[in-house]
């Protein structure tokens, strides 16, 4: 069975948040608009972080590090919840059922990564603009990243029809698909031929908090030479 | 038993028989916190949880701090009741009616906190439906509602003769005297069943208890997060507990001695003995606190020390250093010595704890949520007029069942006082000759080292 990962590479992304509009675009993920932004409640499933690393030599250097869910393989979130309401699927994805979610928000308090998100309001209604694909969250529920799960139903369901078997191109997240500097490579960790897994076994490979056991399946490339 | 000529307890069935106008105020004055609490949560029914000061990465504040708070208070009554009647320290008497009552009406009030805080309350019962055993929460869930039962119980058994002189010497609500007293005429046989129910009853709670103060911990304990992972979370809450829970128990203790005129059932002499226990506590929850936060610091990790050090020097200190000031210091220094001014001196010390363990359950839910791991900046958590609303209505909801309970039941056992007069007197008399030696087998003894001399 595919195990579904990507990888990050930090030397090309330039933080140009392209995957964080289209992560919002492809999911309706909310806007929360200003006031509830300066509140801290902006809803961002794949987010852009900044680190600023202080060098005695070499000055201060930004590194930026986007953050969708990490698909834990032992995820922290999944063993706190009360109602199965969030459970790592056999494919490894970490899902979330909105509709059955009580908004308890165990499961944000557990996220060491804070990949997880709350809807204080309602933020938005059924509207057109919208991806058919995707359910519209109601308000008291957390939301996430689910590496864009709905399009590996897409996919499989398009080369059933076709009658062939799913090929590595055929699934990939908004995020991925969009990124200019080709930063971010998805695909399938079990499968030993794929560009994903190659670059997983890169001696730059790293995973965030990798000392938590957590086992995510989004694995960072950290700055090579083209790094300065 | 249940002498209609007995008139020595009276004063204990007074505020029963009569309703002055003080309670109409107490009660009002109640109503508008209440009105207050209920006005914050219908706001946020249907406005949704964004009218609290909740956010990313702070999604657990006041409700939170709030749950674990009453659910400590709760440990008040049953544990302390029932190990004082296990040890039979004969000054529980006027006292464990009064801390039963506690953990019954505020158990109510915690386990409302969980529902005030989920986001979707119309899917409570999800809990039910989809129960996973695997969550910290389903284990609060248990173990709460076995406490709640148990406490019931707890509290009702020994009302039953009590329940029992209302029936013959009230003409207002027969009915409801009638049913709860169970045909209660206080024979050898009733009081043989009654005492061992009470026994049974006493013992079975306190590992109830002890379980309910663990896994609310274990919410926080469970989880991966800097200073709540802590092995020692369990024992430090319970701790905790009951110290919060003696402090509730003086307090309440206090007010009614005031209000219904209870000095001659309530003397200095049980504030002492509560006084010296709550010492006993503050010392023990020092330890704790002091064996928490230096394992933290001596192991010094990156993500450990973010948090310590906004609770000791960052944004949390006024906080942290409050609570270090009231569920230390404070008490400490007014329950040293307790020969004069006994319950001025106990008062104080109670409300300051009462005061300190809330800040510390604060001080354990926010800062750890404030300082993610990741660099997200820290969170900035105020709360609104919702929280507050909500707070201060749950006291007063708190206070209002308190009350409504004294009116309907008497607050002090008036068998037990009874029984402690007739009965007790003789016994520890009898007990105190057990444990001293025996004047028969000293005898031979004496004669013998006589002999050697």
């Amino acid at each position: 069975m595919a195990r579904w990962g990507m990888v990050i590479d930090l030397d090309r992304c330039t933080g140009c948040q392209g995957c964080v509009i289209a992560c919002k675009a492809e999911n309706n993920v909310p806007a929360v608009g200003a006031k509830e932004a300066v509140r801290g409640r902006i809803i961002s499933w794949m987010q852009v972080l900044t680190e600023v690393e202080d060098h005695d030599q070499s000055g201060e250097k930004m590194r930026f590090v986007p953050r969708p869910c990490l698909q834990c393989d032992d995820p922290p979130c999944t063993k706190v919840c009360p109602v199965y309401a969030t459970y790592r699927n056999p494919e490894g994805i970490v899902a979330q059922i909105y509709a059955r979610c009580i908004g308890c928000r165990f499961c944000m308090a557990a996220c060491p990564y804070n990949a997880k998100y709350f809807n204080w309001y309602r933020y938005q209604k059924e509207g057109p603009g919208q991806n058919p694909d995707v359910s519209v969250r109601p308000k008291g529920v957390v939301e996430k990243c689910t590496f864009c799960h709905h399009r590996l139903q897409r996919a499989r369901d398009r080369a059933l029809a076709e009658r062939r078997e799913l090929a590595p191109g055929d699934y990939v997240p908004a995020c991925a698909e969009v990124c200019p500097a080709r930063a971010i490579t998805f695909g399938d960790l079990n499968d030993p031929g794929s560009e994903v897994s190659r670059l997983a076994h890169s001696p730059r490979a790293f995973r965030l908090q990798e000392e938590l056991g957590t086992k995510p399946k989004v694995i960072y490339l950290a700055e090579g030479e083209g790094r300065g | 038993m249940a002498d209609r000529a007995d008139n020595r307890d009276a004063v204990l069935l007074a505020p029963i028989e009569r309703t002055g106008a003080g309670f109409y105020w107490a009660v009002g004055g109640l109503a508008l916190l209440i009105l207050w609490g209920a006005a914050a949560y219908s706001t946020q029914f249907t406005s949704g949880l964004g009218v609290t000061g909740l956010h990313q990465p702070v999604s657990w504040g006041f409700y939170v701090t709030n749950f674990v708070f009453f659910i400590g208070i709760s440990h008040a009554g049953t544990l302390i009741s029932a190990i004082l009647r296990l040890s039979k320290a004969e000054w529980r008497r006027p006292v464990t009616r009064m801390a039963e009552v506690i953990t019954v009406m505020v158990l109510f009030i915690g386990a409302s906190q969980i529902l005030i805080d989920l986001g979707r309350p119309d899917r409570l019962l999800n809990i039910l439906r989809y129960g996973r055993y695997q969550s910290p929460l389903l284990w609060d869930a248990t173990s709460i509602s076995a406490y709640l039962t148990a406490s019931i119980v707890y509290l009702y058994i020994p009302m039953i003769p009590d329940i029992a002189i209302l029936r013959d010497r009230l003409d207002r609500r027969k009915l409801l005297y009638s049913v709860l007293a169970m045909g209660w005429r206080g024979t050898a046989r009733q009081q043989t069943v009654l005492n061992r129910a009470i026994a049974i009853m006493a013992v079975l709670v306190i590992p109830i208890a002890v379980s309910v103060h663990s896994v609310v911990s274990f919410v926080f304990s469970m989880t991966l997060q800097p200073m709540w992972h802590s092995t020692i979370f369990g024992p430090y809450f319970v701790v905790g507990a009951i110290f919060s829970g003696i402090a509730a128990l003086i307090v309440a203790m206090i007010i009614f001695r005031a209000a219904y005129g209870l000095h001659a059932y309530l003397k200095p002499i049980h504030f002492r003995y509560l006084g010296q226990l709550l010492l006993v506590m503050a010392a023990l929850w020092f330890y704790f606190t002091f064996a928490e936060y230096l394992t933290g610091y001596y192991g010094s990790e990156p993500e450990e020390m973010k948090v310590f050090w906004s609770k000791f020097t960052g944004r949390f200190w006024p906080f942290f250093w409050a609570m270090v000031l009231t569920n230390f210091l404070i008490p400490v220094l007014c329950l040293v010595r307790l020969g004069r001014r006994t319950i001025g001196k106990v008062l104080i010390a109670s409300l300051s704890v009462i005061v300190g363990m809330w800040l510390e359950r604060f001080i354990i839910v926010v800062p750890t949520l404030s300082n993610p791991r990741l660099p997200f900046g820290e969170g900035l958590y105020w709360p609104t007029w919702v929280e507050w609303g909500e707070t201060a209505g749950s006291f007063a909801l708190f206070a209002l069942f308190y009350l409504l309970f004294t009116k309907l039941f008497p607050v002090i056992s008036i068998w037990e006082i009874r029984e402690g007069r007739e009965v007790g007197l003789k016994e520890v008399e009898e007990r105190l000759l057990t444990y001293l030696p025996d004047p028969a087998e000293l005898g031979p003894a004496e004669s013998s080292a006589a002999e050697v001399t």
